[in-house]
C-alpha cells in the first residue's frame, strides 16, 4: 500500500532526508528553508531519525560541518536559501574541490539587496560554476524523489549535489505526494560506504597546498598538480550525465515514477515551438503548452532537470526540429541575458539547431507567473518570428518600469 | 598531575624536514602537543603556517590524520568531525583544532564561539604568533600595541591586543589553559589533561616566531621564557572556573620577581618603533593583569 500524503515541499524534503538516514545534519534557518530544518530537528529529537544534528551559528559553518563530517566518512545533509547559500560560497567550492558526496537542498529565493523573501533562482544560479551537480524540481513529488536520487548520484561520482526547488511556490505549497517505502529506498540506496575516509587507521592530510605542476611523492610516484585535480573534477562532472540517467531509470524501475533524467519532455514529438525552463516554472510551461495547443499552435515543453552538468546532447536532440525556442527563467546573468538561455544558446551553437531562442525573465523576487502570461508571451514571440524578426531576444515578463 | 619530563611520549609525530622556519615556536609546540595527544587524534587545520608545516602535496610531514579547511571554518570543521565520530561510533578519538591567532581572533571567532557555546567535545588550541605570519606578518587582532607589521609598517599597531582568553572564559567552558613551547613539560601536561576532559577545551599557546618578531632563530626558547618571566604571558589554567598559576608563573606569583617588560621588548625588532608611552602602557597593562590573576589565584 503506497502512502500518499498532502504535504508541503519542505515536508517532502524532510521525509526524503529521514528515509536516506544521514549521519550528520547541520543547518541554519533562512526563509523559505526554515521549516525544513525545523522538521529535521523534530525527527532527531523525537528519535525518529538517528543522526547528529549540529545547530550551527551560520551557513558557512553549516557546510563546513558537512564537509568535515563527510571527510571522516559520514553521510551528511544541509539546506539553505538565498543569502545563506551565498554566505556558504567559499565552502561550496571547498566541498566540490574535496570531491565529497554532500547533498544540499537550495530552497530558491531572491538574493538581497534589497531583501526579498520570495522566489527566484538567482541564488543557485550564482553558484553554477562551483563544480556541483544542480538538479531542479517541478513539484513536491519530485523533491522527495530527487533527494533520494541525489544521494545515489553523489555517492557514485563523488560530486556534491544541490537539489533546488522554488521557495513558497513549492516549499510552502501542499500537494499530494507518494512517500517511498523505506525498504525500497534501502534497496535503491544501500547504507553509505565512504570512499573518502580519514581516521587514525588511515592517517593522511587532506586538501593540503598543491603546486601548479606535478610532483613526485616519497615513493617516486608522479602525482597531480592543482590543474590536474581541477581537470578531473571537470571530467567527472561531464561524465556524470549517464550516471544521472541510470539513477533516474533505476528509480523509475523500483518506485514506478519517472521524472526524466537530464531533461524531460512534454508533447514534443510534433512540436514546432518549444518552451523550456527549470523548476516550478517549467511545470507551468506544460499548462501553457496545453493552452497553445488549443489555439492550434504546435507547442511542446522541454524541462531542464539537471543544469550542471548541462545536458548538451539532450537539448541538441530535443530541440532538433524546433522552429522557435522560448526560455522562461527566474535568473539573470547581469550584464548579459537570462542565465539559463545563455547556457542553452551556447550548447546549441554549432549544432543543427538554428531556431531563434527567445528569453523571458520572469517571476523575479516572487512576481506571479501565470500560465496564461507564458502562452501570451509565446504567441508574441511567434508573431515576431513570422514578421521575419529571427533574432535571439530577451524580455522581462510582467515588469513595468518607467 | 604532572608528567616527568623523562616520561614524555617518545614517539615523534612530526617528521624532521617539515616546512616551518628555523626556530619556529609553532613546530616546537606542535611536536609536544601531538606527543601528549598521541595518534588517536584528528586535527583540523586552517590556512596558516601550520598548513604549510604539514606539507605540500604529495609530501606530508605529520603522521596524524588532518583535514585542511578554510580560514573561517576551523572550529566548525572540528564540530563536523566530532559529530561524524559520534554518529559512526568512534568515541576514542581526540579532535584538535589548531589555529593561528588570525584564524582565532579574527576570521575564526564566529565558529569558535559557536562551537564553544555548544560545548562541542574538542580541543581548540590557538597558536598565537601575534600576526598573520603565513601571508607575511600583517597585523591581527592579537598583535600587541606598538608592534611593527607589514600593515602597520610606519606608525606601529595603535590598538591593544584583544583579550581572547577573557572572551573564551566567558563561554564557561570546562577547561582553559595557557602554554608556551619554552616550557614543554607544562605544555605536555596540560594537553594530557585536556585530552581527558569532555567538552570544549581552549588552550592558548604563546608562539614566538623569529621572522615575524625579529629575533635570531636560536632565541625562540629565550624569548618564550622572557614572555613568562616578565608576566607578558603568564602560564595558568582555569578548570571549572577555578584559576591556578602553573610552572614558572606559579613560582613568580609566590616569589614576586617579575622582570620588566622592556627586557622582552628590546630583543625583538618588531618593537623597535615602540614609543616610551606605549612601553609604559604595556608595562601598566601587564602589571594590572598580573595583579588580577594573583588575586584570583589567592581567592
Ligand atoms: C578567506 C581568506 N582570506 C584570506 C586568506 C589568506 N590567509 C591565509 S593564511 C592567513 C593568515 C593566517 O594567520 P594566522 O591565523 O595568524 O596564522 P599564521 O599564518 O600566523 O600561522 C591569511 C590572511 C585566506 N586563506 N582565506
Ligand atoms: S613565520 Fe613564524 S610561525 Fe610561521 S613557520 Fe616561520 S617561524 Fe613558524
Amino acid at each position: 500500500m503506497s502512502d500518499v500524503r498532502i504535504i508541503t515541499g519542505n515536508e517532502a524534503a524532510s521525509l526524503a532526508v529521514k528515509l536516506v538516514k544521514p549521519h550528520v545534519i547541520a543547518a541554519y534557518p533562512i526563509t523559505p528553508q526554515t521549516s525544513l530544518s525545523e522538521k529535521l530537528s523534530t525527527y532527531v529529537e523525537s528519535g525518529e531519525l538517528r543522526a547528529e544534528y549540529v545547530r550551527v551559528e551560520g551557513e558557512h559553518s553549516a557546510l563546513t560541518v558537512c564537509i568535515s563530517a563527510s571527510t571522516v566518512g559520514a553521510r551528511v545533509f544541509t539546506a539553505t536559501s538565498a543569502n545563506g547559500l551565498l554566505y556558504m560560497h567559499e565552502q561550496i567550492h571547498w566541498a566540490a574541490g574535496s570531491r565529497l558526496p554532500i547533498v544540499m537542498c537550495c530552497v530558491n529565493r531572491g538574493v538581497g539587496a534589497p531583501w526579498s523573501i520570495f522566489n527566484d533562482q538567482q541564488d543557485s544560479f550564482s553558484q553554477r560554476d562551483a563544480g556541483w551537480i544542480q538538479m531542479y524540481c517541478r513539484n513536491n513529488q519530485e523533491i522527495i524523489d530527487t533527494i533520494i536520487q541525489a544521494y545515489r548520484i553523489a555517492e557514485s561520482v563523488y560530486i556534491p549535489v544541490m537539489v533546488c526547488y522554488d521557495g513558497f511556490v513549492l516549499s510552502h505549497t501542499m500537494m499530494p505526494v507518494e512517500i517511498p517505502e523505506e525498504s525500497t529506498v534501502r534497496e535503491y540506496l544501500p547504507p553509505y560506504k565512504p570512499h573518502t575516509e580519514i581516521s587514525p587507521e588511515h592517517p593522511r592530510t587532506v586538501n593540503p597546498v598543491f603546486f601548479p605542476w606535478r610532483r613526485e611523492n616519497a615513493e617516486g610516484v608522479l602525482c597531480d598538480g592543482y590543474m590536474e585535480m581541477r581537470y578531473k573534477l571537470q571530467a567527472a562532472l561531464l561524465d556524470s550525465a549517464p550516471v544521472i540517467e541510470r539513477a533516474s531509470d533505476e528509480f523509475a524501475r523500483l518506485f514506478g515514477r519517472d521524472h526524466g533524467g537530464m531533461i524531460w519532455e512534454y508533447l514534443t514529438e510534433d512540436a514546432d515551438i518549444l518552451l523550456t525552463g527549470m523548476g516550478s516554472i517549467a511545470a507551468e510551461t506544460t499548462v501553457a503548452v496545453d493552452a497553445l495547443r488549443k489555439e492550434g499552435i504546435k507547442a511542446g515543453a522541454v524541462g531542464i532537470r539537471v543544469f550542471r552538468p548541462f545536458p548538451i546532447s539532450e537539448v541538441r536532440n530535443a530541440f532538433a526540429r524546433a522552429k522557435m525556442i522560448v526560455v522562461f527563467e527566474k535568473c539573470v546573468s547581469y550584464g548579459f541575458t537570462g542565465g539559463m538561455s545563455t547556457d542553452l544558446k551556447s550548447a546549441l551553437y554549432g549544432s543543427e539547431v538554428k531556431a531563434p531562442v527567445h528569453n523571458y525573465i520572469s517571476g523575479i523576487g516572487g512576481r506571479d507567473v501565470k500560465a496564461r502570461e507564458l502562452s501570451e508571451a509565446v504567441a508574441s514571440s511567434i508573431e515576431m518570428m513570422e514578421r521575419g524578426d529571427r533574432d535571439n531576444k530577451t524580455f522581462w515578463l510582467n515588469c513595468h518600469t518607467g | 598531575m604532572q608528567e616527568n619530563i623523562f616520561r614524555i611520549n617518545e614517539t615523534e609525530y612530526i617528521l624532521p624536514g617539515n616546512r616551518s622556519c628555523q626556530g619556529c615556536g609553532l613546530s616546537l609546540a606542535y611536536r609536544f602537543i601531538l606527543k601528549a595527544l598521541r595518534e588517536n587524534t584528528i586535527v583540523a587545520i586552517p590556512p596558516s603556517c601550520l598548513c604549510v608545516l604539514h606539507g605540500l602535496y604529495p609530501v606530508c610531514s605529520v603522521i596524524v590524520p588532518a583535514i585542511n579547511i578554510t580560514f573561517a571554518g576551523n572550529a566548525a570543521s572540528a564540530s563536523g568531525i566530532v559529530a561524524a565520530l559520534k554518529a559512526l561510533n568512534r568515541p576514542d578519538i581526540t579532535v584538535l583544532a589548531l589555529t593561528g591567532d588570525g584564524g582565532t581572533y579574527d576570521m575564526g571567532i564566529q565558529s569558535l564561539s559557536g562551537a564553544a557555546e555548544r560545548n562541542t567535545d574538542f580541543i581548540f588550541a590557538c597558536y598565537d604568533n601575534e600576526a598573520y605570519m603565513n601571508t607575511g606578518t600583517q597585523r591581527s587582532g592579537a598583535t600587541p600595541m606598538g608592534a611593527l607589521t607589514t600593515t602597520t609598517p610606519i606608525l606601529t599597531k595603535q590598538e591593544k591586543k584583544k583579550d581572547l582568553i577573557k572572551i573564551m572564559e566567558a563561554h564557561d567552558i570546562p577547561y582553559l589553559a595557557t602554554v608556551s613551547p619554552a616550557y614543554p613539560a607544562d605544555l605536555y601536561d596540560k594537553f594530557v589533561k585536556a585530552k581527558r576532559i569532555k567538552g570544549t577545551r581552549y588552550i592558548h599557546i604563546d608562539t614566538p616566531c623569529p621572522p615575524g618578531w625579529g629575533y635570531p632563530a636560536k632565541d625562540t626558547v629565550r624569548i618564550g621564557k622572557l614572555a613568562v618571566e616578565t608576566g607578558v604571558f603568564p602560564l595558568f589554567e582555569i578548570e571549572d572556573g577555578k584559576f591556578r598559576f602553573t610552572g614558572r608563573s606559579e613560582t613568580l606569583a609566590k616569589k614576586g620577581k617579575r622582570q620588566p617588560v622592556v627586557s622582552y621588548v628590546e630583543r625583538q625588532s618588531r618593537f623597535k618603533k615602540m614609543s616610551i608611552e606605549q612601553l609604559n602602557r604595556f608595562q601598566h597593562h601587564v602589571d594590572s593583569r598580573w595583579d588580577e590573576f594573583v588575586r584570583r589565584a589567592e581567592s
